[in-house]
């Protein structure tokens, strides 16, 4: 399976991820997307003619979209990951991936406002970013005090793969996520499970390693 | 107001293959708006204005001065060596003090923190020692002798390493490292990073790179700079007080950090102050 592929681009980071959690392996191709537009260019565009990054091909198969390729990766290698046990929560999986689009147009294109100078208006990026934030920041408040930590249901799917990444990155873009505890307990729980790989922006989880044993208690101090 | 010691220093202001027909692109340079764009096949930076600057083109940039250059562009004489490929990284902007990104690009320390299993990793923490000087003659700020085990030290290696590496501030802003080619251990691969100053806080860099590596395709050999460079923008951003700190007593140094030591007081030395705090507060 062949991934086209920008290593700081938040939607190939989102295909990357699914396949490292589900432990299949991806040949990268890398694209030259900046400084180079090589996704821009005609080679590209008679690959995928909307001229967009990533894209998956197996075999036959040739998809553009990454939620389309989480569907394709999950059903393929871990079915409990499309998150479908009730029709209730796949429709409403099926209503995060509508909602991780939302996510990449606005703290997604902060991010590449701030970071890489792309044209924009910044503040209405912004502000339509922290009012996914507020949303999903509800969610998950709602969602801890039921037990959960993920975004439907009690294990994780690809409605958590697709929204992680542009709200793990909004600080590239200049929006915090310190008034969001949910949000960040949310991304410990993903950053922690087994396969997690981490992209430029978003590390792995230092601070969560057990202290060593000779460290002394406080009230010892 | 500006030192006149900082307006007469070279700036890097575009990639040079990017540089288009007015209005090109607009951007700033110590704060000041400044238009980088073609006419007539020549290369121009001029300010709003319209009054032209000094300019100069190498190693792939565009080198701008607002004042009066003091000297020539630092030489790097490996970018006219044969069998080295010239890589373009293109920029990224970081909202920190220009002079911070230097001083990030100086240090070994953070390595396995920051660059984990790629330019370092736990518990291969150790910087061991190695010389620093400002060498009078070229004005410049050289570390030596600087060893240290690095998991995958260039897109080329395949293996980890030991590494060695020497460090040169060359410019203000301008910084370029030599370290060990996995593919050609008598051989140096030279890294620049180019910093231009938009304000005191806010600075747009340009990672390049001249590599024995005919292996590797391009786009790799970017990725590879840019994932490294993007790890450390994150820090960068929040580092804290947001101008660097010149004068001592705000920070405890250690060994490892000799290379910063010298670049600050050789900043401090040279009243090369934009971007830098004088009095810890």
């Amino acid at each position: 399976m062949k991934l086209y592929d920008y290593v700081l681009s938040a939607s190939c980071y989102k295909i990357r991820l699914m396949a490292a959690l589900l432990g299949v392996k991806l040949d990268l191709v890398a694209v030259d997307f900046h400084p180079g537009r090589e996704h821009r260019a005609l080679a590209f565009r008679n690959l995928n003619p909307a001229g967009t990054l990533p894209v998956l091909v197996d075999g036959d198969l040739m998809l553009t979209e990454s939620t389309a390729m989480l569907v394709y990766l999950a059903q393929a290698s871990g079915r409990a990951w499309l998150g479908d046990s009730t029709p209730a929560r796949a429709a409403k999986v099926q209503n995060w991936l509508a909602f991780s689009a939302r996510l990449g147009a606005s703290l997604g294109m902060a991010r590449l406002h701030d970071m890489l100078i792309y044209p924009g208006d910044i503040d209405a990026f912004r502000r339509a970013g922290v009012e996914c934030l507020r949303e999903l920041e509800a969610h998950m408040t709602e969602a801890r005090f039921a037990g959960r930590i993920f975004l439907e249901g009690d294990a994780p799917t690809i409605a958590d793969i697709a929204c992680f990444p542009n709200v793990a990155l909004a600080p590239d873009g200049g929006v915090t996520l310190d008034d969001y505890p949910a949000i960040r307990l949310w991304s410990r729980a993903l950053r922690a499970l087994p396969g997690f790989i981490e992209m430029p922006g978003i590390h792995r989880l230092h601070e969560l390693k057990p202290a060593p044993e000779a460290v002394p208690a406080l009230e010892d101090l | 107001m500006i030192a006149q010691a900082v307006l007469n220093e070279w700036y890097p202001v575009a990639m040079a293959a990017q540089v288009g027909a007015w209005p090109g692109r607009q951007t700033q340079l110590l704060g000041s708006d400044i238009a980088v764009f073609l006419d007539a096949g020549e290369i121009v930076v001029q300010r709003a204005d319209g009054s032209a600057l000094a300019v100069c083109l190498r190693y792939g940039h565009v080198w701008a001065c607002l004042g009066t250059p003091a000297h020539d562009l630092f030489p790097i004489p490996e970018a006219d060596q044969p069998g080295r490929r010239l890589v373009d990284c293109g920029v990224v902007r970081v909202k920190c003090s220009p002079l911070r990104a230097v001083e990030n690009f100086l240090d070994i320390a953070h390595f396995p923190f920051v660059h984990t299993d790629v330019l370092g990793a736990e518990p291969h923490t150790e910087v061991g020692r190695y010389e620093v000087q400002i060498r009078e003659d070229s004005d410049e700020v050289w570390a030596t002798k600087v060893h240290f085990y690095q998991p995958q030290a260039a897109k080329s290696a395949s293996g980890g390493i030991v590494t060695e590496y020497m460090y040169r501030v060359a410019a203000p802003t301008a910084a370029v490292l030599y370290k060990t080619c996995p593919n050609k251990p008598d051989a140096w691969d030279v890294i620049g990073i180019f910093v231009q100053p938009l304000t005191e806080e806010l600075c747009e860099v340009w990672p390049w790179m001249a590599l024995f590596d005919d292996a590797t395709p391009q786009a790799d050999l970017i990725q590879f700079q840019q994932m490294i460079f993007l790890q450390d923008r994150s820090i960068l951003e929040n580092q804290i007080p947001r101008l660097l700190p010149l004068d001592p007593g705000k920070e405890i140094p250690t060994q490892a950090d000799m290379t910063s030591i010298a670049y600050r007081r050789w900043l401090k030395r040279k009243g090369l102050t934009y971007g830098a705090q004088m009095v810890a507060a």
